[in-house]
């Protein structure tokens, strides 16, 4: 396009430009601006975005990748010792992390898990011919858009030991009172719950995205071949949403390895400890810990790479997982 | 004609992208500096040029509820006072050194607490103001161990003290009778007296008495928060080494601690934590360590059907528990009228009235001979002579060693140590393992 004008102006000699101001002059400038204006104008509406990656995304991370191979403390920042890898390799014989990294992932399992399984099953439900369906839908992502602090905060009481509504319950049909923050297996539950409240919801409407572009045709076929309702969610809905399936359990993986706000809220007055045995300190508040309570920057800069490598390697088998189902699909 | 057209439209695109960026940018790097100057900018429709002064605080300070910024103001028409308030030091304290670090960010005054100046005051000193020579600042008005605390080796104050944290024994006179005990404040004060271990042997006949129901104490943490509260070598010795393991005090201290929680004289709670308050709400335990800051807390936690109930009798031992500072950060904008409100905050005069309305003890000694504080009188805690009572712990309280990481080995001690004692069950050894290793962890550079 900006080629066939140009050829169309009969383009001057380079000694007539300033002696000669014809119309062909004016016109050749506006087509050298317009062209200018398609290559460049692009870039620099696309630019903010990547100024703002670099300076808050891409140097902070570097940043924190430089911090995390010295000593360096939070009450000096400017003063660092080179220490190598040393921050790395005693990850490695570091109780606290391997701890945090266990509890990451149980409480990830736990979490996810019932998460996804339930999200689907709502999307389903939903999906139905519903009197007031908007309604519905606004509700299951009320908790999403409630503070992870405000829910927290709520939970901790229902979680009470003494006077709480959930230990009163159990009361209520015969069960004695158990003590959710203190037991490993119950405080990890109870933290989970959270999780499964605040997001469930929200991977339901990407789920119920996902269920309205299913073409009608399979299910009318498919009825008419005398599918029940489940086979036609086994047969027809699951295979079409799995590439949806696997995008929302990498998110909700990646959220659950960096789970944070929760477990620590959970035991609001103590800390990042996560319960007085460590009990569901996750990477996340282990590595508030090292830095923002012990204010060790390079310890925690060594975490949050940890961190970092540990969500490329899930990336990988997810990619691996997808390759052999998007095979399995085409077969 | 058409070629401008569009050559403006186009720039203007370009310029609004552009402000939105740099709005935005200056945005997030100006946060601090907006929070200071904003309102003087922002003019509020053809006021005076007033000074905006900015003091950073955490948890329920008291200065601001105390109305001493509203008299400051009205002594000072032409300084304006915003206070900004982070609810726990944990998160306060962090964010404080990351400012400090940036320069950026900072109120014009920063409140500090007493765990956190020894390392303030080793660590940041070329970052505030020295405010002994500020003026309406007497050296001779302040405890002399206060003063010290925030004072550099080459002779610079960063820090006024505000209050201290002189402890005593809070109890309930109702459980007190019901177990047969004593329920006059001075007859409970000498069933203890001196030793930490007769308070213990209270615990034991109050669970004797009373098998089942309320337990004697809030939780062990607080009974060892206050025992080693009282002594003067407590985590660090006099040249600054980490000594907890192997002093006898603390050795002491964990056991006469985890004694009330084998003997389950302890209600088993976190302090600060929801189940706690909805301790003092139901009087599911009858006595708690309190420094003198924590009586409206227990006001507020326990209400009115607590009032009258609540007593409040000496501890064991003098011990001090909490305490804070003010600092004036060297990159604030009005350095001078910062250190001016600082000293005036900290001048006895004010020390008593922050007293008398928050309850919060006054590090000025000076203070101690105001009516404000040598009258004092609870109300809620049965007209206990507080000022009296927490007076004679402040004085007698031993001049503390302090060291940075104070408050990073106490909170392990009581949040994982004595927690896997009182909560889990573990032997006294187990958890003092435990909180041991945390320790090493956390100190582990």
């Amino acid at each position: 396009m900006a080629s066939d004008t140009t050829a169309a102006v009969p383009s001057p000699t380079p000694g007539q430009e300033s002696t000669a101001p014809g119309r062909a002059d004016a016109d050749e400038r506006r087509s050298r601006r317009y062209r200018r204006d398609t290559r460049w104008s692009p870039y620099a509406f696309i630019a903010p975005f990547f100024v703002f990656f670099a300076v808050f995304g891409l140097f902070p991370l570097l940043y924190t990748g430089w911090a995390s191979l010295h000593q360096v403390e939070l009450t000096a920042p400017n003063d660092m010792t080179w220490v190598g890898l040393r921050n790395f390799s005693r990850l490695l014989s570091d109780d606290f992390f391997w701890n945090a990294l266990r509890n990451t992932f149980t409480i990830g399992l736990l979490s996810t898990v019932p998460q996804l399984l339930i999200a689907l099953g709502v999307a389903h439900l939903l999906n139905y011919k519903l009197r007031g369906s908007m309604f519905f839908r606004v509700a299951v992502l009320t908790p999403y858009a409630t503070s992870v602090a405000a829910a927290t905060l709520v939970f901790v009481l229902l979680f009470g030991r003494d006077y709480g509504m959930i230990n009163w319950a159990l009361g209520l049909v015969g069960f004695g009172h158990v003590d959710w923050q203190n037991g490993t297996w119950t405080s990890q539950l109870a933290v989970s719950t959270i999780v499964v409240w605040r997001w469930t919801g929200y991977n339901a409407l990407i789920y119920l995205a996902a269920m309205q572009a299913v073409p009608a045709d399979l299910y009318e076929s498919a009825a008419l071949d005398g599918a029940s309702r489940w086979q036609q969610f086994r047969h027809v809905t699951i295979p079409s949403l799995r590439p949806t399936i696997l995008f929302t359990a990498v998110v909700s993986t990646i959220g659950a390895t960096q789970l944070f706000g929760e477990p620590l809220l959970f035991n609001g007055a103590a800390g990042a400890t996560g319960g007085s045995d460590h009990q569901f300190q996750t990477l996340g508040l282990y590595l508030y810990e090292q830095g923002w309570v012990n204010l060790h920057l390079g310890r925690a800069s060594a975490i949050a790479w940890a961190m970092f490598l540990i969500l490329l390697l899930i990336g990988a088998v997810n990619w691996l997982v997808s390759r052999k189902l998007r095979k399995g699909m085409t077969s | 004609m058409r070629t401008r057209t569009r050559m403006s439209r186009r720039l203007a695109a370009l310029a609004a992208v552009a402000a939105l960026g740099t709005g935005l940018l200056t945005g997030c790097a100006d946060d601090g500096k907006q929070a200071s100057d904003g309102p003087t900018a922002g003019g509020g429709g053809g006021g005076g040029a007033k000074t905006t002064l900015t003091v950073g605080v955490f948890g329920a300070f008291g200065l601001k509820e105390a109305g001493l910024y509203d008299a400051y103001m009205k002594l000072h028409p032409d300084i304006e006072i915003k206070q900004t308030s982070i609810e726990r030091n944990e998160n306060y304290y962090p964010q404080l050194l990351t400012h400090l670090g940036s320069g950026s960010g900072l109120a014009d005054i920063q409140a500090v607490e007493v765990s956190n100046i020894a390392e303030i005051t080793a660590t940041q000193s070329g970052k505030l103001e020295d405010l002994s020579k500020a003026p309406g600042v007497n050296k001779g008005d302040f405890l002399p161990w206060k003063w010290s605390e925030a004072t550099t080796k080459d002779n610079r104050t960063v820090g006024l003290g505000t209050d201290t944290g002189p402890t005593g024994i809070c109890y309930r006179k109702d459980l007190f009778a019901k177990a047969g005990l004593p329920t006059d404040r001075d007859a409970v004060g000498k069933l203890w007296a001196g030793d930490w271990n007769k308070y213990l042997e209270a615990g034991r006949q109050f669970r004797a008495k009373v098998p089942s129901g309320p337990a004697f104490v809030d939780s062990a943490s607080g009974v060892l928060n206050s025992i080693t509260g009282s002594s003067a070598v407590r985590y660090y010795d006099t040249d600054g080494k980490v000594v907890y393991k192997s002093n006898p005090a603390i050795k002491e201290a964990w056991t006469t601690a985890t004694a009330f929680a084998a003997d389950g004289l302890t209600a088993k709670l976190q302090q600060f934590q929801p189940t706690w308050d909805q301790g003092f709400a139901n009087a599911t335990f009858a006595t708690v360590s309190c420094p003198a800051w924590m009586l409206g807390y227990i006001q507020d936690k326990a209400g009115a059907p607590g009032k009258d109930q609540w007593d409040v009798a000496a501890a064991p031992k003098p011990s001090n528990w909490g305490g804070s500072f003010l600092t004036v950060p060297s990159a604030g904008k009005h350095k001078a009228e910062a250190a001016k409100l600082a000293a005036w905050l900290t001048a006895p005069a004010q020390q008593a009235t922050l007293f008398e309305k928050r309850g919060s003890f006054p590090s000025a000694k000076a203070a101690y001979a105001l009516p404000a504080v040598a009258d004092a009188k609870h109300a809620y805690f049965g007209g206990a002579p507080i000022g009296q009572i927490f007076a004679k712990a402040a004085e007698g309280t031993p001049v503390q060693i302090l060291g940075p990481k104070d408050q990073i080995i106490q909170q392990n001690l009581t949040d994982i140590g004595m927690l896997q004692v009182e909560q889990k069950g573990k032997t006294p050894q187990q958890g003092w393992d435990a909180a041991v290793k945390a320790i090493d962890n956390a100190l582990d550079q």
